[in-house]
């Protein structure tokens, strides 16, 4: 589904990403963990096109798209929340909801089926979108992307900075996506909210992948994770 | 007869219809100007320049195709946004990363060029353009007459505006443009064209820019110089409106020309320089303009 190799990326003069390897398989969960500045964020942006210079590989569905506009990215089929949720002023959440386009992968999810996960929004619909609160705005964040059809959902740490029910009712969300097929690449701080919900982890130090493993050996990388993340 | 402050009633309320014209290419110009700032960040220092195009696409037809007004008022628009759209491909894109200022230089740069062209192949003096058959003669209101052809040009722009303006605050495409002027990046990772987005939205803020030009042709001298004597008024009222705002280029065009023209009445001294006035003390009370969002 995707596969990442040898993938660099620069933020202006300054080289961030050091040559990640990094696969996820259709219907994956998969979790990279990291310190702050490890290059995690960095990496969903270099996957979406969004680094002004990046080098490597990255296969989506076994297309090569290092050379393509973030557009044709997306329209592959891939969902992009970013971390600071990019909630758009001038438009109601109704707008932000509906402004992605349609592409290719899974059918979309229709509006009302969005509105039975999300209560909140439907009542919030007309509301300008910084205008929700913050476990709103990454709700819409969320339900935005897929409403597009994408199937394969890069999400950047969407548990930040929310309430424990709110917390909880994401992971609910990821359990459904993956149930139903999507593929989900979570990158997160909040490890005790990803520790349950991917199949694999990648740990990430100074812009390169340092560590893999899968859920079942989870027990015995405690410590090991301890050491990296000080968790 | 009645009269106001001293001055007849039929002077004022010609002067306001004057000024409601000459507002309405406000509005119209600026209308352009802010859809421009609002997606692409860049002061288009040009736009005078493409209004004067305008004009002259309208005069050059007629005078070499016999292309009649209405003509003119389709194609006219459509050749000058193409012209606009090229600029955009080959030049203005190089620039949307740097520094506003280097936009406003080289739209600058343009303007100059295409005055100088226009200068070199028509002179400076004006050309004037017929007033279409269909639109001579005026309304005789009972106070005064209205010619019907300044009355049109209301119209006209007050129609595209509200056009303009639905269209971006209304429609699914006008979202689209809002939110790129917020975060064209992440517009463009939801799979939006975002370029084409941007290069397709200069070609329209050009092409209204040429609009206002036709239709100011019958009532302005055509000359190399009209944009460069009206961009400037225009800069004022879209600072006074609010950089980037549909609404403030709007009202804020229209308002200023009515109060310009009630100025010419009251005391014509101050005709030049009241919009400039009005500038400044709109930028010491609210820097952002009138109908100017906050920078978040």
């Amino acid at each position: 589904m995707l596969k990442i190799a040898g993938l660099e990326a620069w933020y202006g003069e300054s080289h961030i990403l050091h040559g990640v390897d990094l696969t996820v398989h259709q219907g994956e969960v998969v979790t990279l963990l990291g310190r702050n500045g490890a290059g995690r964020t960095t990496t969903l942006r270099a996957v979406m096109g969004l680094m002004g210079k990046r080098r490597g590989s990255v296969l989506i569905d076994g297309l090569e798209t290092v050379r393509l506009a973030a557009h044709c990215i997306a329209r592959l089929g891939v969902g992009y929340c970013p971390e600071e949720r990019g909630i758009f002023a001038a438009l109601s959440a109704e707008e932000n909801l509906l402004l992605p386009r349609r592409v290719r992968g899974v059918a979309a999810m229709p509006l009302e089926d969005i509105y039975d996960i999300f209560p909140n929004l439907r009542e919030r619909a007309a509301s300008p979108g910084t205008r929700l609160s913050g476990g709103e705005q990454q709700m819409l964040a969320v339900a935005r992307i897929l409403h597009t059809g994408a199937n394969l959902l890069l999400l950047d740490e969407i548990s930040e900075g929310l309430a424990p029910v709110l917390v909880q009712k994401l992971g609910d969300v990821i359990r459904t996506l993956k149930a139903k097929g999507f593929t989900v690449v979570l990158v997160e701080q909040n490890f005790h909210f990803a520790a349950p919900l991917a199949d694999r982890f990648y740990v990430m130090e100074h812009g390169r992948i340092v560590e893999r493993f899968e859920q079942a050996e989870l027990g015995s990388k405690m410590s090991l994770l301890h050491d990296y993340l000080g968790i | 007869m009645t009269s106001v402050f001293g001055v007849p009633l039929p002077a004022i309320l010609g002067q306001l219809m004057l000024g409601l014209v000459n507002g309405s290419f406000y509005a119209l110009l600026s209308l352009g100007l802010a859809v421009i700032f609002g997606l692409l960040g860049v002061v288009n220092f040009a736009h005078g320049a493409f209004y004067m195009l305008g004009a002259f696409a309208a005069y050059v037809g007629l005078e070499t195709f016999g292309m009649n007004y209405w003509c003119a008022l389709a194609l006219a628009p459509l050749a000058v946004g193409i012209l606009g759209i090229v600029i955009e491909r080959l030049l203005l894109r190089h620039l949307y990363q740097l520094d506003p200022l280097y936009g406003l230089l080289l739209t600058f740069g343009i303007a100059l060029i295409a005055e100088g062209i226009m200068r070199g192949l028509f002179g400076a003096s004006g050309k004037s353009y017929p007033v279409p058959d269909a639109l001579r003669g005026g309304f005789n209101l009972g106070f005064m007459v209205l010619p019907i052809y300044r009355a049109w040009v209301i119209f006209a722009s007050l129609a595209v505006c509200g056009a303009t303006w639905f269209l971006i605050e209304r429609t699914r495409l006008g979202s689209t443009l809002r939110a790129a002027g917020e975060n064209a990046a992440l517009v463009q990772a939801f799979g939006i064209n975002v370029p084409l987005i941007v290069m397709m939205t200069y070609g329209a803020g050009v092409a209204l820019a040429a609009l206002a030009g036709v239709l100011a042709a019958p009532v302005v001298q055509v000359s190399p110089l009209m944009g460069s004597s009206i961009v400037i008024v225009v800069f004022a009222v879209v600072v006074i409106g609010g950089m980037g705002s549909i609404l403030g280029a709007v009202v804020s065009g229209l308002v200023l020309g009515l109060i310009e023209g009630l100025t010419k009445v009251i005391y014509p001294e101050a005709s030049n320089i009241v919009v400039f006035v009005i500038m400044a003390v709109v930028l010491m009370w609210r820097p952002t303009g009138l109908f100017g969002r906050e920078s978040p």
